[in-house]
């Protein structure tokens, strides 16, 4: 190809935004004018938190200038996108001015929704920001005792096994301080099951068990009581608690409801497959930003990447497009002792999940360290989307 | 022969399990008193998950009609 270079804009400078703009700008050059636009043009390393929280990581190792993790040839636009004209293939920008795309992928993640349930903001903690872990940190540092309560108050949400995780992990937690037996920990589920999906929870609930950490089953989160430190369900249970720690709601970002691409909670319709977006030719999504059936994760995000950089490349370079995303998704689960598990599916195989072993822990800790200079930039090895692990498919 | 009025249906075919469970667990946070829920499910441990948390949710299950390859899954709203 020759000539006028393709401009492709890239809203959102997560791990799919990221991932997507340098897979772009390795495989076009010059062919490409590829701008990612994010509000604060920095990225966060989210699974983190969860350690965080727990006093196993820093701040400053989680977060990095988004500048830093971009090719050369890619423009970064520190700008937060307020409407998107899919029809004129533009996108306008909050501070006056817009931006027009021969391409657009749509990156925008979730934001978190407080206020839908009452009591929520004031009378719980959370790991599902920075401030929160922080937060969520502080009130571990001088807990002494007493009942913890944690809960998901709606789905879909992002990183789904990171209530049981984090559920194991202050187990662990509070035995290594010593107040494991002035303590109870409880794990309210909005399922029947600790965790959504089923082969997981059977890992999962009999360490749970063996541990003593409680399961709550069919407590959907309606709303707190922070003076009476009750959560009630909607089911009709209340729960007390000392310490309540609570995934929030998640939604689609107001860009994508302002300019009227998404469903009911601001998810974008996108093709299971081709990752097309709204039904438009030239918009793709990825990511938290999706309305598909998958887990909201940095994984998915990871493994829909590749489908979407060689599905514009092949529109630009006159090739047909041939890549299609499978439902790929690969994610670790800790299940505390120095153990962990790994939930390898797509949208054929449901996960069968190995014994946690401490191999696993220590793939998942190589993994954290190893996320900055491996994953935003496509150096991770992996094998072709849709295709899966031995033990799956059997 | 008497049929139930549908408030709201919900089309989960393909969704894999939990997905429509949980569609119905937000129909019903958004909904009214009395409304109808109807949910389109083929996946089947929608044929346990649902009818189990309806009770569980002290709601109605009104019906499950089998249709080639999904159920619907007719739920009041009672409180």
């Amino acid at each position: 190809m020759s000539g006028v270079p393709a401009r492709i804009v890239v809203l959102g400078g997560g791990v799919g935004g990221t991932l997507v703009a340098n897979l772009l700008d390795k495989r076009l050059g010059k062919d490409a004018a590829i701008t990612v636009v994010d509000p604060t043009g920095m990225h966060d390393y989210q699974p983190g938190y969860l350690y965080l929280a727990l006093n196993g990581a820093n701040a400053h190792w989680l977060s990095r200038d988004e500048r830093t993790l971009l090719r050369g040839g890619v423009d970064l636009a520190i700008e937060e996108a307020v409407r998107i004209h899919p029809d004129a293939g533009t996108v306008q920008l909050a501070r006056g001015g817009s931006l027009a795309w021969d391409y657009l992928v749509i990156a925008t993640g979730a934001r978190l929704v407080y206020d839908e349930i009452p009591g929520l903001a004031e009378g719980s903690h959370g790991f599902y920001s920075l401030t929160e872990a922080e937060r969520l940190r502080a009130a571990l540092r001088t807990f002494s005792g007493g009942k913890i309560v944690i809960g998901v108050a709606g789905i879909p949400y992002k990183c789904p096994p990171a209530p049981v995780e984090f559920a194991m992990l202050l187990e662990e937690h509070l035995r290594d301080r010593g107040i494991r037996d002035r303590s109870e920990v409880v794990l309210a589920s909005p399922l029947n099951r600790a965790f959504t999906i089923e082969s997981a929870s059977k890992i999962v609930q009999p360490i749970m068990r063996e541990r003593g950490i409680q399961l709550e089953t069919f407590f959907n989160v309606e709303s707190v009581d922070p003076s009476a430190g009750i959560v009630s369900s909607l089911e009709g249970d209340k729960l007390e608690y000392d310490l309540l720690v609570l995934v929030p709601p998640h939604r689609g970002q107001d860009v994508i409801s302002d300019s009227n691409l998404g469903d009911a909670g601001g998810w974008i319709p996108t093709n299971r497959s081709t990752l097309n977006a709204g039904g438009y030719e030239r918009v793709f999504a990825l990511g938290d930003a999706t309305d598909l059936p998958i887990s909201k994760s940095g994984s998915t995000a990871h493994f829909e990447a590749p489908v979407i950089a060689s599905r514009i490349a092949s529109l630009i370079l006159g090739t047909a497009p041939a890549e299609n995303y499978g439902g790929r998704v690969m994610c670790f689960l800790e299940t505390g002792n120095g153990k962990a598990t790994v939930l390898r599916f797509d949208y054929e195989h449901p996960p069968v999940p190995p014994e946690p072993s401490r191999g696993w822990h220590m793939a998942k800790w190589i993994f954290n360290r190893a996320y900055w200079e491996t994953v935003p930039q496509g150096r991770l090895p992996d094998r072709a989307p849709g295709t899966m692990p031995k033990e799956v498919v059997r | 022969m008497e049929t139930t009025t549908v408030t709201t249906t919900i089309d989960a075919r393909g969704m894999p399990c939990p997905g429509p469970l949980m569609s119905l667990i937000g129909a019903i946070r958004q909904g009214q008193v009395d409304d109808v829920i109807e949910v389109l499910s083929s996946d089947d441990g929608s044929k346990t998950d649902i009818p189990a948390w309806v009770a569980k949710a002290q709601h109605e299950l009104v019906e499950v009609v089998p249709e080639d390859g999904y159920a619907r899954f007719r739920v009041r709203k009672v409180r």
